[in-house]
């Protein structure tokens, strides 16, 4: 095991931060044991669940496979920064309402990618959104209810902004 | 809130959001996943490459020299603390670390500690084990009569009345054999005018919840804590407690939120091995495992299921024998228990005088399987409604009006002998004909896509007979808090439980506090499986909200206000003790009765406290040039009895279908040589966005449970047990082949249609 550590810095949810990390430490693990955020989890562990999912200069990544190090320099959000303070965003908002989670643990993926969907096209018809989130799995299977959710989000993006 | 004037509530039947919902959608909910604690070790295991043998040795030399490695355990250790480290629900036959022999390929051999996981991992591949190998057998049938036997002699737990004959039997892979007669069979055989037999089979799926296994432990010697992801924390503790020969109260069991279960996660899993590893460390440990290792950890029963019917010459089934083979693995978790219940049920939803059932929990040296979302009944359903609608193909009747013919209705004996009551199955299937729109004309489709459909009714017995018992706190400031032992896994029950909580105390649900599972504070629940929750935890917290509300009307009294007053709960308070303070608490347990069935014939006068039904129908189009199949509308219905929470328990329905319907087309778990070849989502493919249908509608039939709490019932898995013979009578519909292996793959529909016309393709 290498133990060749590196200082990295990085701005997280918006502030400037400093970390030492492993050559093999992945994004996550970096996230949960360094700063407590758990909200991007591991759980497939090969980029094909989407649980682990953190955006990396607003670019989504697979915080399971994204070495920690890689992170110097760049802007990581996590879903502890998407609401502000205790007042959340819309997306979290219409997920709520639409039902759109059961356990929770691929929570965390379905909204950052949902952000990023609704960034990309504003009001997206439901291949779209299928297609846009096809790489984040759902065990409880409450796909229906994201689909609604993210339309919903859409109509909530657009009262805000207007 | 006021204790004199109860109005109607409101609670129940409302579509709140879950009570968790903000933490969920934040990140910030709690599961064991995100806990760390001062000097904790993690675990990395070694584990069998070998389905059978004996281990000559294990070298943990080279393991040792990893720089950063704490220590390495093998069973010889948890001997030590443990000396007779076996569990199990049903068996006492798991060991925590195998002793002497492996059983199946991934069973846990040794555990590598070290404060970080990577080191642990890289430790884990250096430890060296030497088998000698011995033969295996991996197919229930073949089990049942094998010469070579998974383990020695029989080991039962005693928790059940109908496993105590097989204490120390040996030489056997027969876990329970389960009998049921009912009326004459034999004679309805030799009577009848047309006989059917079929046999169907299911293969070995599992659980993968998102969150896989966890388990912490801690330990002063003295008192140990297990902070785990389980379904059952209380047998957790009297487990835990049992093995290491203590009192229950010096075992304490947290249960946060849950990553999904299933019926993955119960009984013991990792908890034994974190309780062993923190007493011979005197450590926190945590073991968390890797998504590969649910492979090896539980699945769900593969089955054979042989049917036969007696049919008359107007299309009434006169007699039916069932003979089901449950390969249960090499270790028997709850399959005995599977093997019984889900055995009652395995005629069907139909009104047959004379039923024979044999119901096989065989072992095999194949990673163990339990419960999943279903207890064996989707299996069971999988075959009677395929085997139900070949009948009707057969005697050229509809397959609907078949059904209505020969459907078990209330006020009429099911196999067991005991009459059913507000099953609903005609309920059902009637309202899932008219959401097919079941007598309008059917487009077939053309060309080289052809279209089919078909309907499929289900149903379950629940488990019985069970125990929970709730706890509700009202403090001095009115504000209610409900000690609950239901884990939420995802299902909705701490909502569900707090609407029912504030029915009976006339507060919005909103505002009550579910506290989870800690054996320290919340009371005894048998489990949060089975869709047994609603029903028997609902009964107790209704019981325990009650019991608080009789508290407050005594408190009201004795402070001399009267009945019918609106003074504030907390003035109450006051008025008594003069200041804020005080606790009411209200208790409640509940559990239903229950008759056993009589040994060797199956019967009882009451089986069950209630039935669970679901139906689901499919259209679908074979693509005739490629054997795809595309769902054009799946429709699900149940009775779910009074649904507590409307749109949870539709979801929990459009959850399950989808979940089954991933059991259907592409789960499977390959085996080589009992090695899972594709333990990963790369190779065993869940369902994601890309297979949901372009529509579902999921809706309960208008129901109530006569002796449910606010007429609720159970819901968790109704939405399972349609969905794949409903997939294959569809396909037989619109292309004329029968499928009768699980999955139902585009190759396997292939294949059959060439066959079909005499072209069989090669293997």
């Amino acid at each position: 095991m290498s133990t060749a550590n590196k200082t990295i810095h990085f701005t997280l949810n918006g502030r400037p931060v400093t970390a030492e990390v492993a050559p093999h430490h992945t994004l996550v693990e970096l996230l949960q044991n360094q700063f407590n955020l758990n909200g991007a989890r591991e759980s497939c562990a090969q980029g094909l669940c989407g649980c682990c999912t953190v955006l990396v200069d607003g670019k989504s990544v697979s915080g399971c496979l994204y070495l920690a190090s890689f992170a110097d320099g760049t802007a990581v959000d996590t879903i502890e920064g998407v609401a502000d303070g205790v007042a959340l965003d819309p997306v979290q908002e219409a997920f709520i309402e639409a039902g759109a989670f059961q356990c929770g643990f691929c929570t965390s993926g379905f909204i950052l990618m949902t952000k990023q969907l609704l960034d990309a096209h504003p009001a997206p018809d439901d291949d779209q959104i299928r297609h846009y989130l096809a790489g984040n799995l759902c065990r409880c299977a409450t796909y229906p209810e994201i689909i609604r959710a993210v339309k919903l989000a859409a109509t909530k993006r657009k009262t805000v902004t207007a | 809130m006021n204790a004199i004037t109860p109005t109607p509530g409101g609670q129940v039947g409302r579509s709140i959001p879950r009570l968790e919902a903000t933490s969920k959608v934040t990140g910030r909910v709690e599961y064991v996943h995100n806990l760390r604690l001062p000097g904790m070790l993690s675990v990395k295991l070694v584990r069998s490459t070998v389905a059978h043998g004996r281990i000559k040795s294990i070298d943990v030399e080279e393991a040792l020299k990893v720089p950063g490695v704490h220590r390495i355990v093998t069973s010889e250790d948890v001997l030590k603390v443990i000396p007779v480290p076996y569990y199990g629900p049903a068996f006492h036959d798991q060991p925590i670390l195998a002793i002497g022999k492996v059983h199946f390929v991934g069973e846990p051999v040794a555990a590598v500690l070290a404060s970080d996981p990577h080191v642990a991992e890289q430790a884990a591949r250096l430890v060296v084990v030497d088998y000698e190998e011995l033969p295996a057998v991996f197919d229930e049938v073949e089990a049942l009569k094998s010469k070579t036997v998974v383990h020695e002699q029989l080991k039962p737990a005693g928790t059940f009345p109908d496993l105590k004959h097989l204490h120390g039997v040996r030489d056997t892979n027969l876990a329970l054999d389960f009998q049921l007669v009912h009326g004459d069979p034999a004679k309805a055989f030799a009577e009848a005018d047309h006989v059917f037999e079929h046999t169907f089979r299911t293969q070995q799926v599992l659980h993968v919840p998102l969150e896989p296994y966890v388990s912490v432990a801690e330990t002063d010697g003295n008192t140990m804590t297990i902070h785990t992801a389980s379904q059952s924390p209380s047998f957790v503790r009297l487990e835990i407690a049992r093995l290491l020969g203590w009192v229950e109260n010096r075992v304490r069991v947290r249960v946060p939120f849950l990553g999904g279960g299933f019926g993955g996660k119960l009984y013991i899993k990792l908890e034994a091995l974190v309780a062993a590893l923190s007493l011979i460390t005197m450590r926190p440990v945590k073991l968390a495992l890797t998504m590969e290792e649910q492979f090896y950890t539980l699945t769900k029963h593969a089955s054979t299921f042989r049917i036969k019917s007696a049919v008359s010459k107007d299309g009434r089934v006169t007699g039916r024998e069932c003979e089901v083979w449950w390969n249960g693995g090499a270790y028997a978790d709850i399959g005995p228990r599977i093997t019984q219940k889900s055995g009652f049920t395995a005629p069907g939803p139909y009104d047959i005088e004379n039923v024979k059932i044999d119901s096989y929990a065989l072992y095999t040296n194949l990673p163990p399987a339990g419960a999943l979302r279903g207890f064996g009944i989707p299996q069971l359903v999988w075959a009677y409604e395929s085997h139900t609608d070949l009948i009707a193909r057969e005697l050229k009747i509809d397959p609907v009006a078949f059904r209505r013919k020969n459907l078990l209705r209330d006020g009429r004996e099911q196999a067991t002998g005991t009459v059913v009551r507000d099953m609903g199955a005609d309920a059902c299937l009637e309202r899932a004909a008219e959401l097919m729109n079941w007598d309008a004309p059917f487009d077939r489709g053309s060309g080289t896509i052809k279209r089919g459909r078909a309907i499929a009714v289900g149903f379950k017995a629940s488990i019985s007979p069970t125990t929970s018992v709730a706890v509700v706190n009202v403090a001095a400031d009115g504000s209610c808090t409900l000690f609950c032992g239901t884990v939420d896994m995802g299902q909705g029950s701490d909502t569900a439980m707090a609407q029912l909580v504030a029915e009976v105390l006339n507060i919005p649900a909103e505002t009550v506090r579910v506290v989870h599972s800690d054996t320290d504070v919340t009371p005894y629940d048998m489990a949060t499986l089975g869709s047994r929750s609603t029903f028997h935890m609902g009964h107790a917290v209704r019981l325990a909200a009650e019991d608080a509300r009789a508290k407050l009307a005594a408190l009201a009294t004795e402070v001399g206000v009267a009945p019918g007053s609106n003074v504030p709960i907390r003035e109450l308070f006051v008025r008594k003790y003069k200041m804020q303070a005080g606790t009411i608490v209200g208790t409640g347990s509940y559990i239903p009765d229950y008759t056993s069935p009589h040994q060797g014939t199956g019967q009882s006068a009451n089986v069950t406290p209630f039935w669970m039904v679901g139906a689901t129908g499919i259209e679908l189009e074979v693509d005739t040039e490629t054997g795809h199949v595309k769902i054009t509308k799946m429709i699900n219905v149940a009775d779910v009895g009074r649904a507590i929470n409307p749109k949870i328990v539709e979801s929990q329905l459009s959850g399950a279908a989808i979940m089954q319907l991933g059991f259907t087309t592409t789960e499977k778990m390959e085996f080589e040589g009992g090695q899972c070849t594709n333990a990963s989502f790369a190779d065993y493919k869940i369902p994601g966005f890309a297979d949901l249908p372009p529509t579902m509608t999921n809706v309960v039939v208008d129901a109530n449970q006569h002796n449910g709490p606010f007429g609720a019932k159970g819901v968790g898995e109704s939405g399972t047990f349609g969905v794949s013979p409903a997939y294959a009578n569809a396909i037989e519909d619109a292309v004329g082949v029968r499928i009768t292996t699980l999955p139902i793959t585009p190759e396997k529909v292939y294949r059959a249609m060439c066959a079909a016309r005499n072209e069989p393709l090669e293997d």
